[in-house]
């Protein structure tokens, strides 16, 4: 065990760093915000992400000839981590980056790679992604957005929800209907569609945070070019749980836990609650050193699932054991900025006297969303419990494999 | 960048959890249980053939001389089977505190029998105050002459009866950390007087050891006079960490335990196992043991590799896994329903020992606030 990065990894990082020092812009008031109204910031993200391209820093792993640079998971994690520190902007091609982009990659013609993956990098082209519909949520399998094949096009017919990036994209990677005869399982079609298709009405629905962050989708008679098809007709199930697979680099995101739970110490240090420090109350540290705990837990547990993965070792079910931790983490940190801050905790974002601009009472709404979205905590343990622990899905029995008590691969 | 364990870790991780399968199998815990010394010596002869007595004491001294790393994968897979015995107090407690205290012509004298188990020793450290400050130390010991008379009562001495050499902490001035000093104290000691505690943990025996002008020469000063604060504290995080790795293997194995009965105990015409409040029980398991794991290792890592940060960090992993440990162990018991209540089921061990492993050294509470002060929080 040896925590020091390489020479050449150190080199690397001290060069990504003064990079960024030289290249991050300025930072918005609004930057922590996904919300994409003011077409000047989506401009001004887009920019962003083309420069960080140019700088070969987006999906380093992907193979050079679609535009990445071939490199390994250490130096994707060490530009990741850096972003992160450097309070750089979002990447608002993040859907194309980690998720349809893999996926191309994965289960795509040579002609679809060739076509999207170097736009999705130069954030040319923005990607949404149509999963979850009004009734297939949890419940993904049973959605029912049709796709009928006629000749050499698909005709789509339903409608899609919790779309975030639609109002702004150019492209939706989209699940659909193929086959309604089949099992549920096994009539879905991964479909990449053009958002500027006739047919497609994009409505923003607003969250609990007054950000209109995602969006209703309605396709009515859309037609999508055959050749818009990932994988095999009828087997985009397969494809689709590629893509819910391809889980981001964890260390960017404890990155950022980190940085949200010494933003919260700094608070807890200097705010005056109930007449002296938060900090100086015992029951507030103990709820402070015991959140520090868990992040720095999740900060070593991301460690070793990256050197697992130097190492070629399968995650098994860790991505969602790392989701439904950290989702949980980053909610509990909110709050407690909240209960530290206490009256000054509710104050809205951008209003006076509020702390730290009122981004907390944002991210304890957020945070919420995030433990709901991408698979909620109760789906996670679900996933964690049968896949992990081999205990039977609902309704059936133990299968032979289970029964050996093999507690699976975590 | 390496955060994982090399080959030879790895293969001491299989190689013990193998032995200990086939050798100390819950039916010999029971066993072991209702004996009144509670020492299995057979076992422990064995696990001194496999190096794991003097697996942290110097090779010079006859020990493999490895890092609190590969003690803390080793006592994972102890804690994972719940083996009785002087293990801790005697490989871990008084080896570290020889190794960190001792002077040459101790170390030369009791390693190499610790290591071998020829010999057994155990801390001396509490009282009846219970307390882990410089102040929980408060027996004295007087100086007669070139020797020094010890008096008081030690209380939470694990393994004290069956320890051969007994280190205990006696106040020589002062009252704070300068002035305490650790003693070498025979067990046949004339004055010293053992008696066995009962402790709902059956795999640990905590004593009470009283002192009554025991006399010791100078040369039973574990080190220098006054000094044996900075002892204490390096043993306290070593104790701490391996505590966490014993709750982590202890945690594992109660998991692993409720998810086979899960499996196989049917109610409502199928395996109780496919009900979600079951699921998310056992979910909830993994998803506090794996990241724990992590903290631990960190943890045992630190200890020798970043010593700045080594204290925080034991106490960060004392904290969690005190809390997991005893969580997993409660959770392990309402998965098996009334049967986990019962002495016959194998259950308590580990849930006792959780309780145990929860207050030795500092329990969750002590630890948060300890770390929100190395912290600076």
């Amino acid at each position: 065990m040896d925590l020091a990065l390489s020479p050449e990894h150190e080199t690397f990082r001290r060069k990504v760093r003064a990079w960024l020092k030289a290249n991050v812009p300025k930072r918005e008031p609004e930057d922590s915000i996904t919300e994409y109204r003011d077409p000047r910031r989506v401009q001004r993200l887009k920019a962003w992400q083309r420069t960080l391209h140019g700088a070969g820093y987006v999906a380093m792993g992907w193979p050079q000839e679609y535009g990445g640079q071939g490199a390994g998971v250490m130096e994707q994690t060490i530009v990741n981590r850096e972003l992160v520190l450097a309070r750089a902007p979002q990447q608002i091609g993040m859907m194309g980056v980690q998720m349809v982009g893999p996926t191309l990659i994965q289960y795509g013609t040579e002609d679809q790679r060739r076509r999207y993956l170097p736009r999705i990098l130069a954030a040319e082209e923005i990607w949404c992604q149509g999963y979850s519909e009004p009734g297939a949520g949890s419940d993904l399998a049973s959605l029912k957005t049709r796709a009928e094949l006629v000749g050499d096009e698909f005709i789509v017919n339903g409608q899609k929800v919790w779309t975030s990036n639609a109002q702004i994209a150019d492209r939706m990677f989209c699940l659909v209907r193929t086959d309604p005869a089949a099992p549920k399982h096994r009539g879905i079609s991964y479909l990449l569609i053009d958002m500027k298709t006739p047919g497609i009405t994009v409505r923003p629905l607003i969250q609990m945070t007054g950000d209109a962050g995602f969006n209703e989708v309605f396709f009515e008679d859309v037609r999508v070019p055959r050749e818009n098809l990932v994988g095999v007709l009828n087997e985009g199930w397969r494809v689709a749980n590629a893509t819910l697979a391809h889980e981001r680099n964890m260390l960017g995101s404890t990155t950022r836990t980190q940085q949200m739970f010494n933003g919260l110490l700094h608070i807890a240090q200097t705010h005056q609650r109930y007449g002296r420090p938060a900090s100086a109350d015992p029951v507030i540290r103990q709820k402070l050193a015991g959140l520090m705990i868990r992040v720095e837990a999740m900060k070593y547990h991301s460690l070793r699932q990256l050197t697992d993965a130097l190492k070629g070792r399968s995650p098994g079910i860790a991505a969602s054991v790392n989701k439904l931790v950290s989702t949980e983490l980053n909610h509990d940190v909110a709050a407690l900025a909240l209960e530290v801050m206490g009256n000054y905790g509710p104050l809205a974002r951008g209003t006076a006297q509020a702390i730290d601009r009122g981004v907390w009472p944002y991210e304890f709404m957020f945070t919420l969303g995030l433990i709901i979205g991408g698979g909620t905590s109760q789906i996670q343990k679900n996933i964690i419990a049968e896949r992990g622990l081999g205990l039977p899905r609902e309704g059936r029995g133990v299968t032979g494999d289970q029964k050996k008590g093999v507690t699976g691969d975590r | 960048m390496d955060f994982g364990l090399s080959e030879d870790q790895e293969l001491l991780q299989r190689s013990a959890a193998e032995f200990l399968a086939r050798e100390c199998p819950a039916s010999f815990v029971r066993e072991v249980a209702r004996d009144e010394e509670g020492f299995p010596r057979g076992l422990y002869r064995q696990m001194a053939e496999l190096g794991w007595l003097g697996l942290i004491v110097p090779e010079r001294y006859g020990g493999a001389g490895l890092a609190l790393l590969d003690l803390a994968l080793l006592a994972e897979q102890l804690g994972r089977a719940v083996v009785p015995g002087p293990f801790f107090s005697s490989a871990v407690l008084a080896t570290l505190a020889l190794v960190h205290g001792g002077t040459s012509a101790q170390k030369k004298a009791w390693l190499p029998r610790l290591a071998t188990g020829d010999a057994f020793g155990a801390l001396a450290w509490l009282e009846a105050s219970d307390r882990l400050d410089p102040a929980g130390v408060s027996v004295r010991a007087r100086k007669a002459g070139t020797a020094y008379r010890l008096s008081g009562q030690k209380l939470f001495v694990t393994d004290a009866h069956v320890a051969d050499l007994i280190i205990a902490a006696f106040r020589t001035a002062g009252r704070g950390e300068d002035g305490i000093t650790l003693f070498a104290v025979p067990r046949d000691a004339p004055g010293v007087t053992i008696t066995p505690l009962r402790g709902i943990d059956l795999t640990r025996r905590p004593t009470e050891v009283r002192f009554e002008d025991v006399e010791l020469p100078a040369t039973a000063v574990l080190g220098a006079v006054h000094k044996g604060w900075k002892t204490l504290s390096r043993v306290f995080d070593a104790a701490a960490v391996v505590l966490a790795a014993d709750s982590l293997g202890g945690a594992e194995r109660a998991l692993e335990l409720a998810v086979d009965y899960a499996k196989v105990r049917e109610q409502f015409d199928r395996p109780i196992g496919g009900f979600q409040a079951v699921k998310h029980m056992a979910a909830e398991m993994v998803s506090e043991i794996e990241p724990a794991r992590s903290l631990v290792w960190y943890a045992a890592y630190a200890y020798d590799a970043v010593p700045r940060d080594a204290s925080r960090a034991a106490a960060m992993a004392k904290a969690c896994l005190s809390d997991v440990y005893s969580r997993t162990t409660n959770r392990a018991v309402q998965i098996h329903g009334g049967i986990g209540f019962t002495w016959e089921h194998d259950l308590h061990f580990w849930f006792k020992r959780a309780k145990w492993n929860e207050f030795a050294f500092g329990d969750p509470t002590y630890h948060r606030e300890r770390l929100a002060q190395l912290a600076r929080i």
